[in-house]
């Protein structure tokens, strides 16, 4: 969704609730502000920081890929979508362990805030199909998070950030 | 039949795990940790047969004397379990040990750890402390008790190497057989006991 930001900056300069739009962000922005205003950071998941290795580069796909790791980044507070947001990747999965350095990716997310990442499958490691995902950069708090698959099956995980000015 | 069943009932989960996807992913170490743990499993279901005397072959006598040595293998296998999780990754086996680990299986799985290690070392100071044995017994069959439960919860909920139906019937059996050898041996007689 490129144009999230320009549309509901022009919205609340209009001063008009415009019903029907699917941004629901932006119409809960104006609708009710206080709760907008209010959007909470997102805090570290338990385990969430466990084999990470800081610095993981920026790389276009993790391995041979497969597997796809997506999500949003937005701001504490306005929700507004952060772009360039650089977030860390890793995970047990079946080219490498955790602690692998080959295991381990960094992406940025788009105008829209989202992030997509191609990596290798994820496998069941110490008891669940799971994923870690850092942002640690400085401009905001930092945030781990480790969002467990609800099947081994599965081809994606989405995890969200919102992140809180440091 | 009851050595078939049981040897079954063994081999069978040991098996399956043997041929789990999941090991061609999985370093030697890693593997063995996890092996580990499932012959622990297996060795719960073994210890309250060979306490209860439910082995053809073995008197309780005979049994009694295997389930001290089974009891020290299963030690072994908590301590190759542990450690070898350890090496595959650090930080995930310390938050487990601290009990702050995001997955709920690694808390039971240490409390079974320390019932199993208390149980133990009751065995061990008995004799110095001259523990009578009634109150020992109950000690003992007390901590196994949260040892055998809080290891079946432990394996349940884990997605690992081993089969659901195996595993399953693996833990009931062991749930039953130690049920039935406390039920049995009448290890909480001190509890019910009328006081003169």
């Amino acid at each position: 969704m490129p144009p999230f930001q320009a549309n509901r900056r022009k919205l609340i300069i209009a001063g008009t609730a415009v019903a029907g739009t699917a941004l629901a962000t932006g119409v809960s922005g104006l609708f009710t502000p206080a709760s907008a205003q209010d959007l909470a950071p997102t805090r570290s998941m338990r385990g969430g920081s466990n084999n990470y290795l800081p610095g993981a580069p920026i790389v276009d796909r993790i391995g041979g890929g497969g597997f796809w790791m997506t999500g949003t980044v937005r701001r504490a507070g306005d929700g507004v979508p952060l772009q360039g947001v650089r977030i860390q990747i890793w995970a047990h999965t079946t080219e490498g362990h955790e602690r692998d350095p080959q295991s381990h990716g960094a992406t940025l997310t788009g105008a829209d805030g989202t992030f997509r990442l191609e990596m290798p499958q994820i496998v069941p490691a110490f008891g669940q199909p799971h994923g870690h995902l850092a942002y640690d950069s400085g401009d905001f708090q930092t945030v781990f998070l480790r969002p467990v698959m609800s099947s081994a099956e599965d081809k994606t995980l989405t995890a969200d950030f919102v992140l809180q000015p440091a | 039949m009851v050595w078939s069943v049981l040897a079954g009932t063994i081999a069978i989960p040991l098996a399956i795990a043997a041929a789990s996807p999941l090991l061609a992913w999985r370093q030697p170490v890693y593997i063995a940790a996890g092996f580990a743990g499932i012959v622990g499993m297996a060795l719960l279901l073994l210890q309250p047969l060979l306490a209860g005397g439910y082995l053809p072959g073995l008197g309780r006598r005979t049994g009694r004397r295997v389930h001290a040595w089974s009891g020290l293998l299963l030690l072994a296998c908590i301590v190759l379990h542990v450690a070898g999780l350890w090496l595959t990754s650090p930080p995930d086996v310390i938050d487990a040990l601290l009990f702050r680990s995001p997955t709920p299986f690694s808390a039971w799985g240490v409390i079974a750890m320390w019932a199993l290690f208390a149980a133990a070392a009751l065995v061990g100071l008995r004799q110095r402390f001259r523990v009578p044995p009634p109150y020992w017994r109950l000690g003992h069959t007390a901590l196994v008790s949260v040892a055998v439960a809080g290891s079946v919860v432990h394996a349940l909920l884990i997605e690992g190497t081993m089969g659901v139906v195996s595993k399953t019937a693996l833990c009931a059996l062991a749930i039953a057989a130690t049920v039935k050898a406390v039920t049995d041996l009448r290890s909480y007689a001190v509890l019910t006991r009328r006081q003169p």
